[in-house]
């Protein structure tokens, strides 16, 4: 079974996603922050990470840069997901090492398409 | 059965080729009524009495009938297999015209014949020096409408679409993403009843015709496959849905030999030389 850790401030929008995560039949994990996102990843890297922008203590593009630098951290497909829509958002995740990218409000939809897209669903 | 659902039955298959079960009384409900109270009018049953006479109104019937569901690159594989096969085919064979012509011919509000033509813009360096025309129809005026607008919600470009297509080929403005006027101006939209002639289109080298026929009662899928099939050239293409197959229906196609997605046009034995 696939794993996915979803990273996001909101315990709504974590519960929302794993739900539909595990609907799709993936074993999900939570983080609440980019910062505790790193602890939990460097405990087991996970093959995908749901991943907010604007959190507290360290946001999702600068979680993602970290990531991108750890041993193992290329291999997870990480899918932003945010409110911020706009091209340029999306260019900088990109351009980060985003693999796709999910503008909220997101519905299952939305999430299986994408994880198609990255080849994991 | 009612005979005022009977008679609805009939003017569907008659006027757009749907085939409506008996069981789909409550999708008759659900999708007419909006109908019977823009028309100002009592009933269901007083609709289904006006649509013989009344040719707005059956033409708005017919409308709120037909499915409408589409997304981007939908099934993925029908598209993998235009850019990897239907297309490499066909300009191997037409190097000496350098045109083709595309047809999506029930492409609601578009979706289909936009991921066409986003391939054909990746694949613009191959294409270089050729005309590709994208002919996309549809029954109904008001999917035709927000086709050739081009604005789809965030919902829409989020279905089936690689996120770095949405960045080089769509526009925000406002609430909406809108198709770019490069990939906009690929396609020519038209109206077109796949019930009625549609030889006046011209013939194609590969008709799209996904997900429609299968609301098709039999006798009309089997006259459409028929008339498309002489609409192909010899050597085109027909893409059905995933769910679809002539099998039963028409004699004139094969499978693709690479690509069981794609049917051939199966050789005429009359026209065979020796």
């Amino acid at each position: 079974m696939k794993t996915v850790l979803v990273v996001d401030d909101s315990p709504m929008i974590r519960r929302i996603a794993k739900k539909i995560l595990e609907e799709l039949n993936f074993k999900t994990g939570e983080a609440e922050d980019g910062q505790k996102a790193l602890v939990a990843v460097s405990d087991s890297m996970p093959d995908a990470i749901l991943l907010d922008w604007n959190m507290p203590v360290m946001d999702g593009l600068a979680f993602l840069v970290h990531l991108r630098q750890l041993p193992n951290g290329a291999t997870p497909k990480v899918l932003f997901c945010t409110t911020e829509s706009d091209v340029k958002h999306i260019t900088r995740a990109m351009q980060a090492g985003a693999d796709e990218y999910i503008m909220k409000p997101f519905n299952k939809q939305i999430v299986k398409s994408k994880f198609e897209e990255v080849g994991l669903c | 059965m009612s005979l005022a659902f009977a008679a609805l039955q009939s003017f569907l298959l008659r006027s757009s080729g749907l085939s409506l079960d008996r069981d789909k009384q409550y999708l008759v409900e659900a999708r007419l009524m909006p109908v019977v109270q823009q028309a100002g009018l009592a009933s269901l049953n007083d609709l289904i009495a006006k649509i013989e006479t009344d040719r707005a109104l059956a033409k708005k019937v017919t409308e709120a009938m037909t499915i409408n569901e589409t997304f981007f690159f939908r099934d993925r594989q029908p598209f993998e297999g235009f850019r990897q096969v239907i297309l490499p085919e066909l300009m191997k064979a037409r190097g000496k015209t350098r045109r083709l012509r595309i047809w999506s011919a029930a492409c609601s509000t578009g979706q289909e014949p936009y991921s066409l033509a986003m391939i054909l813009d990746e694949e613009a360096r191959a294409l270089m020096g050729w005309t590709v025309e994208i002919v996309a129809s549809d029954i109904a005026d008001s999917v035709l409408k927000k086709a050739r607008e081009g604005a789809y919600t965030h919902f829409e470009v989020q279905r089936g679409m690689p996120t770095p297509h949405l960045v080089r080929y769509f526009t925000k403005r406002k609430d909406h993403w809108t198709v770019n006027q490069t990939i906009r101006a690929r396609v020519n939209f038209r109206q077109q009843n796949l019930m009625e002639d549609f030889s006046h289109l011209g013939v194609f080298d590969a008709i799209f015709c996904r997900n429609v026929l299968i609301y098709f009662a039999p006798e009309q899928k089997r006259d459409v496959l028929n008339r498309a099939a002489r609409s192909l050239a010899p050597d085109g293409y027909l893409v059905l849905g995933a769910a679809e197959s002539v099998i039963g229906h028409s004699t004139e196609f094969k499978p693709h030999d690479d690509h069981r997605a794609i049917l051939a046009r199966r050789p005429r034995p009359d026209l065979c030389s020796f």
